[in-house]
């Protein structure tokens, strides 16, 4: 494809996935809305324009859930085939908030691999398109819901990648609220440290978490001198400017390489912004709030 | 009575046995000459990874190197193993059931370190953990055939380890056994479970109280989970004074809990001791001073005994003295961090 038809085709799916979000959202009476308006071009351009995965044939129809792993479940069936099979030389995608699930379920659907009505099991018991993504689930193949877990896990699997000479690079994708935990700053120094120059990472840096905006809960600026300082490259960037996000993803450089992409926790739906401090879930508190949405969504998808 | 006294076995033992086994990895954290693998790191530079003083980040690449099919050994104190990242090693580690092992050093009150570094509930907050697998070594021989053992469990365990100067108090041709209990001496008065040091603490009053006539039914434990062996089950239902578990660990959650549990699902109808720290935190002193002011020593095994039979068997001081291994409380064993 040409760089311009990439790009449109990123569009066409950040759009969708924020259309596939909202109207889950209508028809669930809630839903982490926010997040799909501020990482639907990130997430769009790492399955579309930046990651190198296998191809699958079919889009695959979701597992049921068929139990946690035991001792000697050295076969456990991840979300990763979601993305293909496992290679030397393809990318891995370690997705770390995994309250993103519903943002990152869309965008599979959207790029063809998960089933269209995938999303119908979502939250459903006995599923594995849980609210929260686990390792079973569509897309993962770690357990990340307890934030800031996944860039050590990640730096794990590019160490070891990296001591068998394979050529694919290992990808995290977080949020910005994990640069709360004190762990992230473990993996950072360790990461650098080993240098892992084989690990990527993109960051929604979308400046709001549960409690509200994050300076008014615990500031992490300034994050790109934070993160520089521990021996990284770090490159800034609109996190809706697409051609900048994949231009700093094409980065080649000797150290661990992140991606800072700046968001609109509103992006495309202006309505969102009436929850304001608040916009962690969007859960309707009247009949009339929810039909002003779904004329939105209308006008959306006209 | 005394036992061969074998440095450092850990050291060496792991360098032979992790020859051949490529996969094998060690990840440290800033105490790597005192978990005895300076010479590893030496010798396989490669496979020896320093991850400094961050054990949550440790934790997850451990976990992420196992999901590639690597076997990362994590070496360090028992209790920077479960107290600061015991969310990474629950999630990250062990839900996934990963072959990471997690090889602790100086448990319970075995350092002067104080309340910091004494793993005093590991067994108890590590037993609650799904897909763990707990050893704890008791001798030179435990210590060194552990590694096999460990190696062959398809998921993640945690290891009691002893260091420095260690006894050998089971035959080198006796190697740990999976789930297995070591059975030391046969009777029917009491039936005695020791784990870890208790094991040979014990085995110092043992002679003094089989002398008077006391019949001991003494079992080694070296499997703490699963903790599912047979030989456990029998042993309870045989104790006609009762039963005495005897550990260097909380009396909540670690061997003493695990036997009650048998005892209860098997209606074992005896009366249990539990020697071990009684609900309390430590202090910084030497593991001989320690043991008798929590009365884990073979002093207060006595006392129990007496109480469980209702005589006193008038074993003096001295007599204990005499009974007091080289190997246990020689200086040679008195150690810096």
């Amino acid at each position: 494809m040409h760089e311009s038809e990439i790009i449109k085709e990123i569009e066409r799916v950040a759009i969708g996935i924020r259309h596939r979000v909202l109207a889950h959202t209508l028809s669930n009476n809630g839903g982490y809305m926010s997040q799909a308006c501020s990482s639907a071009e990130l997430l769009a351009s790492l399955y579309v324009g930046i990651l190198s995965f296998s191809t699958i044939g079919e889009p695959i129809d979701p597992p049921i859930f068929e139990g946690v792993p035991k001792i000697g479940t050295r076969t456990y069936k991840t979300g990763v085939q979601f993305h293909g099979e496992k290679g030397p030389d393809y990318d891995r995608l370690i997705s770390s908030p995994a309250h993103y699930a519903l943002v990152i379920y869309a965008a599979l659907i959207e790029t063809g691999r998960l089933r269209e009505d995938g999303l119908e099991h979502f939250n459903r018991d006995g599923s594995t398109v849980e609210m929260i993504g686990a390792e079973h689930s569509p897309g993962f193949e770690t357990t990340t819901g307890s934030l800031a877990q996944a860039l050590s896990q990640a730096s794990g699997i590019a160490l070891a990648r990296k001591i068998r000479n394979e050529s694919g690079r290992t990808w995290v994708f977080m949020s910005d609220g994990e640069f709360q935990e004190g762990q992230t700053y473990e993996a950072l120094q360790a990461a650098s440290f080993h240098r892992l120059s084989n690990l990527r990472v993109i960051v929604d840096v979308n400046r709001s978490q549960c409690d509200g905006p994050m300076d008014s809960v615990m500031t992490i600026e300034p994050l790109s001198l934070r993160i520089k300082a521990f021996g990284w490259d770090v490159s800034v960037v609109n996190g809706h400017d697409i051609s900048a996000i994949l231009k700093a993803a094409e980065q080649v450089t000797s150290r661990p390489h992140m991606i800072l992409c700046y968001t609109d926790p509103v992006r495309s739906l202006p309505i969102l912004a009436e929850r304001a401090p608040v916009l962690h879930y969007l859960r309707f508190t009247s009949a009339e709030e929810r039909i002003r949405y779904e004329n939105v969504y209308q006008e959306m998808t006209k | 009575m005394s036992y061969e006294i074998v440095a450092r076995p850990h050291q060496q033992n792991f360098i032979d046995w992790a020859k051949d086994k490529p996969e094998v990895l060690v990840l440290s954290a800033d105490l790597t000459n005192s978990c005895e693998v300076g010479k590893w790191r030496d010798t396989y530079p490669d496979r020896f990874f320093s991850m400094g003083m961050a054990e949550q980040n440790m934790m997850g690449m451990a976990a992420g190197l196992a999901r590639e099919g690597f076997e990362p050994w994590l070496h360090t104190f028992s209790v920077f193993l479960y107290r600061r990242p015991l969310d990474q090693l629950q999630m990250s580690v062990a839900y996934p059931a990963l072959k990471v092992r997690l090889v602790g050093f100086l448990p319970g009150i075995m350092t002067p370190g104080g309340v910091t570094h004494q793993a005093i509930e590991d067994i108890a907050i590590l037993r609650t953990i799904p897909n763990m697998t707990i050893f704890e070594v008791g001798d030179a021989t435990e210590a060194m055939s552990v590694l096999d053992i460990a190696h062959a469990v398809d998921g993640p365990v945690y290891i009691r380890m002893l260091r420095g100067e260690v006894s050998r108090i089971f035959p080198i041709d006796e190697p740990f056994v999976f789930n297995t209990a070591r059975v030391l001496s046969r009777g029917s008065d009491i039936t005695l479970i020791t784990s870890g040091i208790a094991t040979e603490e014990a085995l110092r009053a043992i002679p003094l109280l089989q002398e008077r006539g006391v019949s001991i039914f003494h079992l080694h434990v070296s499997t703490l989970k699963p903790f599912t062996d047979p030989q456990i089950a029998e042993a309870l239902k045989s104790a006609k004074h009762g039963v005495i578990t005897m550990e260097n660990h909380s009396i909540i959650g670690g061997l003493g809990s695990a036997v009650a549990e048998v005892m209860a699902e098997n209606g074992v109808q005896a009366t249990l001791q539990r020697i071990g720290l009684k609900d309390t935190y430590a202090h910084g002193a030497s593991q001989k001073y320690l043991m008798s002011e929590y009365e884990l020593d073979a002093a207060a095994l006595i006392k129990r005994i007496e109480k469980a039979i209702g005589r006193s068997l008038n074993i003096d001081e001295d007599e204990l003295n005499e009974q007091r291994l080289v190997s246990v409380h020689s200086n040679a064993k008195v150690e810096a961090l």
